[in-house]
């Protein structure tokens, strides 16, 4: 196992600088820079502020840097858009944000998911299988972008209770509306995926002899069913995960969190290269983490599975 | 020698000192409550004021620092950090006598050497500014010498005669220079913090200001808080306590919230003003705005060879029913616009343009008369490609452009949306027929927007060239009022069409109405937190 994990960390070494050069030429690909406005910059200043950037470089040397500056000193390089910050404090400003409700969407989503596709399974062709299958189908059509403006209009205009967004250090009032607006259709997913899998194998052989040998159906659940059923929920969830803690542009657009979704999704906008090639890494480095995690997961579930 | 010229307007303000504060009318009570919260489209890019070049980062800048001059509600110059000026008769030295009370928030005085630092730190290559062509467009001594390196910084011709006196020259006449010195770019910094902390200067427990207010928190897409700077000169006749920006980006959250009694300001969203003036007329408010809205049409050889044709561009133009646009699309008391200029420009007199006048059934025949004669008709349609940035709103005029077009005059358009970027790089290298632009005014004179059709200038996107135009702009400079000029100026644009006029902006807001002291008349919509104040309701 350990060295598994090792080969498999070695070989997300190539995969990330592979991912940094795709990135940064694709980036630089597209028409326009940071420092194109609708108010022309002269030639000279924009030959300035590309001096500064080191975008006067030829782009192997801009990428060489860039690559250098990130592996020998962890550092970003400075954004071309919010000329205050670094990248490295963009991100160290906006992760832990995203971090922290992307964390509680994950809980609430897995375990609410989870709960609702096994009871649905459980209950098959009853009202509480349709019931759970409406949730889940109607949590899954709702797009979050209409739902989050939905949340602000009944909970902070209608009915007064939360504030409308921001984010305060991530206080409980303030997350509660993000985690809805993020949890929801994941959770649906997460039910759906449980709920047939779980019927799958509850049709299957092993779980018709552990019910005809008579053990009691909690343990035949419990014991022999959730763990096989819950394979393709787990290779669900390691993407998912990443995804959720490194945000959602609609969330933070919507509650005004602060958060690094928003910032990715700026950044290509408006160009700020080195914001959106730190993002970049971020969700790849985890992306692969998670990846690695899912697959350990899988070894320890199924017994069969050996590294 | 020098003649002393005070500047009627600066005189007769500094006669009404203290210029301009927080100033509660008669039988008006205060509120307990004055933290003033306002939205924000978007997170405020920089806190540096030569660096800053967004309108929401110079809102919240002019609360952090003060200029030279600040500006009343109706737009007027007021004293800031100058009391008043003095310039010589050849019209190229400024002499601005300084506020001697004025003081940063660490205690440190402001003096003329901040200014001096300030603008040296605008021009100098090393800061690269995306304005330092500011300075340029104020024609102070050496400054695109010093912008393009070929010139030491020290050269600007900026001076501290002492430390209450700074002293600008310039190497040609500009009859606006003093109403570009409310812009953020030209605020003082104090060097010894920005020495000291380098890039991390505007952090908020670093930063050092000289406005009414010191910056408190600044989280990226979340908010800026601003409290109270007590070392400002007039805090005593300063009401806002705090001041909060927060970022919303969808509008229409922005309004909930600010229903919900979040905000205190917010936009309207595209669509709403009629009905929310007709339920809550004190709360929505239309005002003008110094933008305008236009296609620019490309005359170079890369463009459409049909609209190399002036009566081709004449017929487009004429046919285009902008109080229809205005009245059915836009719906925020916009101003139709037959010229280039924003009607609400101060000391702007407007042409009177020949298409303005007429009907628009008379526009239409003349229009369909001009395309006839161009040779397009129905069995050879004029074909045109549009090029706009991706947009609920820009697609909407577009859409409703390309019918009028195609009813009357049988004008197949094809409209191209793109992505911001992507129009804007076409738009500048030539690369399109007709394009969706605006232009918002750096500052209230005309010809921060008729500066932009001069043959040499950056901003030229369809490369429009006519001498006599030049001619105009250039001698608007020395002329006793430039004003004439800048009428006349804009015939040419009529007359030749290389853009077609659609609106004049308007600002579209929800403001609480126990929140006093907001600038109604300001084309600039340049507003201070420390002339706001809240009454009690």
């Amino acid at each position: 196992m350990t060295s598994f994990i090792f080969k498999r960390l070695l070989e997300a070494i190539p995969t990330m600088l592979l991912l940094i050069i795709i990135s940064f030429l694709l980036m630089h690909a597209a028409p326009g820079g940071p420092f194109t406005s609708e108010k022309a910059v002269p030639a000279q200043v924009l030959a300035n502020m590309n001096a500064k950037y080191g975008l006067d470089q030829p782009l192997w040397r801009q990428v060489a840097n860039y690559v250098w500056g990130v592996v020998a000193h962890f550092d970003f390089g400075p954004s071309f858009i919010y000329k205050d910050r670094t990248v490295n404090e963009v991100i160290a400003q906006g992760f832990p944000v995203t971090l922290q409700y992307g964390l509680a969407s994950f809980v609430i989503a897995v375990v609410i998911g989870v709960t609702l596709g096994v009871v649905a399974a459980l209950k098959h062709n009853t009202g509480i299988d349709y019931a759970a299958v409406a949730t889940a189908t109607a949590a899954h059509a709702m797009p979050n972008f209409v739902l989050a403006p939905l949340l602000v209009l009944v909970f902070t205009l209608w009915l007064g209770w939360l504030p409308g967004g921001g984010w305060e250090g991530g206080e409980m009032k303030y997350m509660v509306m993000p985690v809805i607006a993020l949890s929801t259709s994941f959770m649906a997913s997460i039910a759906r995926i449980t709920r047939s899998s779980m019927l799958e194998v509850l049709h299957s052989n092993f779980i018709r002899t552990a019910v005809a040998k008579g053990l009691p159906m909690r343990k035949v659940i419990l014991k022999h069913a959730l763990k096989p059923a819950l394979m393709p929920v787990i290779s669900y969830l390691g993407p998912a995960f990443v995804t959720m803690i490194t945000g959602s542009v609609i969330v933070d657009m919507y509650f005004s969190t602060g958060g690094i979704g928003r910032s990715f999704v700026d950044a290509a906008l408006n160009r700020d290269y080195s914001v959106m090639l730190g993002v970049t890494i971020l969700v790849g480095a985890l992306t692969i983490l998670f990846n690695l995690v899912v697959d350990i997961l899988y070894a320890w579930i199924d017994p069969r599975i050996r590294y | 020698m020098k003649k002393r010229l005070l500047l009627s307007t600066i005189l007769s303000l500094a006669v009404a000192f203290p210029a301009l504060a927080a100033n509660p009318q008669p039988g008006e009570e205060l509120a307990e409550n004055q933290v003033y919260t306002y939205r924000i489209l978007d997170a405020i890019k920089s806190m540096d004021p030569q660096i800053s070049t967004d309108v929401e980062g110079s809102d919240v800048l002019r609360s952090i620092f003060e200029g030279l001059y600040n500006e009343d509600g109706d737009g007027n110059l007021v004293p800031g950090v100058a009391l008043s000026h003095d310039l010589s008769e050849d019209k190229l030295v400024y002499t601005f006598h300084l506020r001697p009370e004025s003081k940063w928030s660490n205690g440190d005085p402001v003096t003329a050497q901040n200014f001096v630092d300030s603008w040296k730190r605008l021009a100098d290559p090393a800061t690269a500014s995306e304005y330092a062509w500011y300075l340029e467009l104020g024609h102070v001594v050496n400054a695109a010498a010093i912008t393009a390196g070929t010139t030491p910084v020290d050269e600007l011709g900026v001076k501290a005669i002492d430390d209450h006196t700074f002293e600008v020259t310039l190497d040609a006449p500009v009859p606006y220079f003093p109403k570009m010195l409310t812009h953020t770019s030209v605020f003082p910094i104090n060097k010894a913090v920005i020495d000291k902390f380098g890039a991390d200067w505007t952090k908020p427990e670093n930063m050092v200001g000289n406005g009414a207010y010191s910056l408190k928190e600044h989280i990226l897409g979340e908010k800026v808080v601003m409290v109270r700077n007590p070392a400002y000169w007039d805090d005593a006749h300063t009401v806002i306590g705090e001041v909060n920006a927060i970022t919303i980006n969808d509008e229409n959250v922005a309004l909930t919230r600010y229903d919900a009694g979040e905000l205190d300001q917010t936009d309207v969203p595209t669509g709403q003003y009629p009905a929310l003036k007709e339920a809550r007329p004190d709360e929505a408010s239309s005002t003008p705005y110094s933008c305008s809205y236009t296609y620019i049409i490309n005359l170079t050889e890369k463009g459409n060879p049909a609209l190399q044709d002036v009566n081709v561009r004449k017929a487009l133009s004429y046919a285009v029913d902008r109080q229809i646009l205005v009245d059915k699309v836009l719906q925020a008391g916009q101003g139709t616009a037959y010229n280039w200029t924003h009607s609400a420009v101060n000391g702007f007199t407007m042409p009177e343009i020949d298409y303005a006048k007429w009907t628009q059934d008379e526009r239409d025949a003349k229009a369909a008369e001009l395309l006839t004669a161009a040779g397009f008709g129905t069995d050879n349609p004029l074909k045109i490609q549009l090029n706009y940035n991706t947009s609920e709103g820009h697609k909407k005029i577009a859409e409703a452009i390309a019918a009028m077009w195609k009813q009357k005059l049988g004008v197949e358009l094809t409209l191209n949306n793109m992505e911001w970027k992507v129009h804007t790089d076409k738009m500048q290298t030539q690369d399109f027929e007709m394009g969706r632009y605006a232009w918002c005014g750096d500052y209230n004179e005309a010809s921060t927007y008729l500066g932009l059709f001069t043959t040499t200038s950056g901003n030229n996107n369809g490369k429009y060239s006519n001498a006599e135009y030049d001619k105009l702009l250039e001698e608007s400079s020395t002329a006793a009022d430039p004003n004439v000029n800048y009428t006349a100026a804009e015939q040419f644009l009529a007359n030749d069409m290389p853009i077609i006029p659609i609106y004049h902006y308007t600002k579209v807001r929800m403001n609480k109405t126990d929140i006093r002291g907001l600038p109604m008349n300001n084309v600039q919509q340049t507003w201070y937190a420390k002339d706001l104040y809240r009454v009690k309701q």
